[in-house]
C-alpha cells in the first residue's frame, strides 16, 4: 500500500486503524467504517445502562498540554462508557522544556502499563511525535494539535451530516468562519471529499482563507450570501475571540454584520439544509439566536454524536493496537 | 466436495423448541416469562416462541460485549438491544439459534445483567453443535448434533427460517 506516512503511521499493516492522528490519508472504507460503529454507540448513549465492557481492564491517559475542559469530559466519558479506566493529566506546557522533559513524561507514563493516550497540544504534529515514541505499545488519539488537526471533531460533524442527510456525493457543504486557523476545517475538508463531497466550500473574510484552496478540492467564498446558495449543511466555526483584536479581523459587529448566520442568510440555502456549530457558540458573532436555537440546528445532537465517535475511533484503534500486537508477539 | 448431511426440516424443529420450552415453563412453574432473543437468528426464534407462549419480547445484540473483539475487530453495524421492559425478578427465556462454544451465551448473560436482576434464565437453543468452551448447556433443543472442524450452521431467514449445514472450503478454513 502507497500511502502517505501520517497514514502509514495510523494504520497496521492489515489497514485497522491503530492510532487516529489525523483524517489525511485514511482510506474512505475506513471512515465509513468509524462512522457505523458510532453510528452504533450513538443507542448506547440513549440507553438507561450507557456502559459497554469492550475496553475493560484498558487505562485511557487524557493527556492535555493545553486546556479544553470540553474536548476533554467527552472523551473521559466516551472511555467510562466504553468500561476503560481513565486518567486526567493536565500538563502545563511552561513548566514542560520541550523535547527531552516531555520523552520522560512519556516513559512515565509508559511505565504505568498505559494503554491509550488522548492527547492534545498546542504545537501542531505533536500526536504524531508521540505515536512514534510509543508504537507499538500504546494507541494514540488526537485531541486537537496546534492549527493541524482534531479529527474526532471533524468526524462527529461526518457523523451529524451521515444521521441526517443523504449520501455525502449529493451535498453541498459550506464551512463558515476562520478556516484558516482551524484545525478542524482542515480536517473537515480531508473527510468530506474522502466520503465524496463534490461540492465543499469555504467561507469567511479573506484574511481568514487559506491561500491554496484549490489544492484540497475545495472553493472559497468571501461573500456568505454567496456562499450559502442552494447548500444542505452549513458548518459554523468557533470564531477564537482572542483573534478579535488582530488584524485578521474587523469588530464583532462588523464580522456579524458579514458572517453572522442569520435568519435572512438561512434561507439562501436549502429549506432542509441542516446547522452545525462545535459550541461554544458566540450568540450574535457568529450566529443568531433564532438560529442557533432553531428547528434547522443540531448543535446539542452534535454533543452525544462527539461521544460516540469518540468511543469509536478509541475501540477501533485498540483493537488495532492489540491485533498488531499480537502479530508483533507471535513471530518474535 | 462431500454432501452435507440431511438435517431435518425447519419448522418441524422450530415447532419441537416451542414444545420444549412450553413443558419447560409447565414444569418449573414459571409466572410470566420474558422472552428475549439474540441477534440475529436468536432474535428470530424469540418472535415465534413469543408469539406462541403471549410473552413480551426483548432482542439483544452481543457485539459490545463480546470477548474477542480485540481479535476480531468491531462489527460496526451493532443493532441496538431492545429490552421495552425490566427484567428485575423476571424470570427470562434466553434464545439463540445454535449453541457451539458457549461465548456468545456467556456475553448475552453479561449484558443481560447491565440490565437488571432477573429471577431466573432458562436457555433455549434450535441447535446445540460439539465445541464448548464454557459450563454452558442449553435447557430447551430441538437438535443435538456433532459436526466437524471443517463444517458449521447456519439459520438463514426471516422468512422462511432455514438451518443449514455449511461445509467449509478448504480456502476458507485455511483464511
Amino acid at each position: 500500500m502507497n500511502l502517505p506516512p501520517s497514514a502509514q503511521l495510523q494504520l497496521t499493516e492489515t489497514g485497522e486503524l491503530r492510532h487516529f492522528l489525523s483524517i489525511d490519508g485514511l482510506p474512505k472504507t475506513l471512515l465509513e467504517r468509524i462512522l457505523d460503529t458510532a453510528n452504533s454507540f450513538v443507542v448506547v448513549g440513549n440507553q438507561e445502562v450507557k456502559k459497554v465492557p469492550l475496553l475493560r481492564g484498558k487505562t485511557v491517559v487524557n493527556l492535555f498540554f493545553e486546556n479544553s475542559t470540553r474536548t476533554r469530559s467527552t472523551f473521559e466519558l466516551a472511555a467510562q462508557r466504553l468500561s476503560a479506566d481513565v486518567l486526567n493529566l493536565d500538563i502545563n506546557t511552561s513548566a514542560t522544556s520541550k523535547g527531552e522533559s516531555l520523552l520522560d513524561t512519556l516513559r512515565n507514563l509508559r511505565a504505568m502499563h498505559s494503554d491509550m493516550f488522548v492527547v492534545r497540544h498546542s504545537q501542531s504534529g505533536a500526536a504524531h511525535f508521540i505515536a512514534q515514541q510509543v508504537t507499538p505499545n500504546v494507541a494514540i488519539i488526537n485531541a486537537g494539535d496546534g492549527r493541524h488537526a482534531h479529527p474526532t471533531q471533524a468526524m462527529l460533524d461526518m457523523l451529524t451530516i451521515y444521521r441526517h442527510k443523504a449520501s455525502f456525493d449529493q451535498l453541498k457543504v459550506a464551512i463558515v468562519g476562520d478556516i484558516l486557523h482551524s484545525r478542524v476545517a482542515r480536517d473537515q475538508v480531508h473527510a468530506l471529499t474522502t466520503l465524496g463531497c463534490q461540492d465543499v466550500r469555504l467561507i469567511g473574510p479573506n484574511t481568514l482563507l487559506p491561500t491554496a484552496a484549490e489544492d484540497l478540492g475545495v472553493t472559497t467564498y468571501s461573500d456568505l450570501d454567496k456562499g450559502l446558495e442552494d447548500v444542505d449543511v452549513i458548518i459554523m466555526l468557533r470564531l477564537q475571540t482572542e483573534r478579535m483584536d488582530s488584524a485578521f479581523l474587523p469588530s464583532a459587529s462588523e464580522y456579524y454584520q458579514a458572517f453572522g448566520l442569520t435568519r435572512q442568510r438561512l434561507s439562501k440555502a436549502k429549506p432542509d439544509a441542516i446547522v452545525m456549530h462545535p459550541g461554544p457558540i458566540n450568540r450574535g458573532i457568529e450566529i443568531e439566536s433564532e438560529v442557533a436555537d432553531g428547528k434547522q440546528s443540531l448543535i446539542l445532537n452534535q454533543v452525544g454524536y462527539g461521544i460516540a465517535i469518540r468511543m469509536a475511533v478509541m475501540s477501533m484503534a485498540m483493537s488495532g493496537q492489540m491485533q498488531q500486537r499480537q502479530v508483533m508477539e507471535a513471530s518474535q | 466436495m462431500a454432501q452435507p448431511p440431511q438435517l431435518p426440516d425447519t419448522p418441524s424443529l422450530v415447532a419441537d423448541l416451542v414444545q420444549q420450552v412450553s413443558q419447560l415453563i409447565h414444569h418449573h412453574q414459571i409466572q410470566d416469562p420474558l422472552v428475549i432473543g439474540i441477534h440475529t437468528g436468536g432474535a428470530w426464534l424469540a418472535e415465534t416462541l413469543a408469539k406462541s407462549l403471549n410473552a413480551p419480547l426483548g432482542k439483544l445484540d452481543i457485539s459490545f460485549y463480546r470477548d474477542d473483539f480485540t481479535q476480531q475487530g468491531l462489527n460496526p453495524k451493532v443493532n441496538p438491544s431492545s429490552l421495552p421492559f425490566d427484567i428485575n425478578n423476571r424470570h427470562i427465556i434466553l434464545v439463540d439459534d445454535v449453541l457451539m462454544t458457549g461465548r456468545t451465551i456467556r456475553a448475552a448473560l453479561n449484558e443481560l445483567f447491565d440490565y437488571g436482576r432477573p429471577a431466573s434464565i432458562k436457555l433455549a437453543t434450535l441447535c446445540a453443535i460439539n465445541g464448548r468452551q464454557l459450563p454452558i448447556q442449553a435447557d430447551a433443543c430441538a437438535l443435538e448434533l456433532q459436526v466437524t472442524a471443517n463444517q458449521y450452521l447456519q439459520l438463514e431467514g426471516p422468512e422462511p427460517l432455514q438451518l443449514t449445514l455449511i461445509e467449509r472450503t478448504t480456502d476458507e478454513s485455511a483464511s
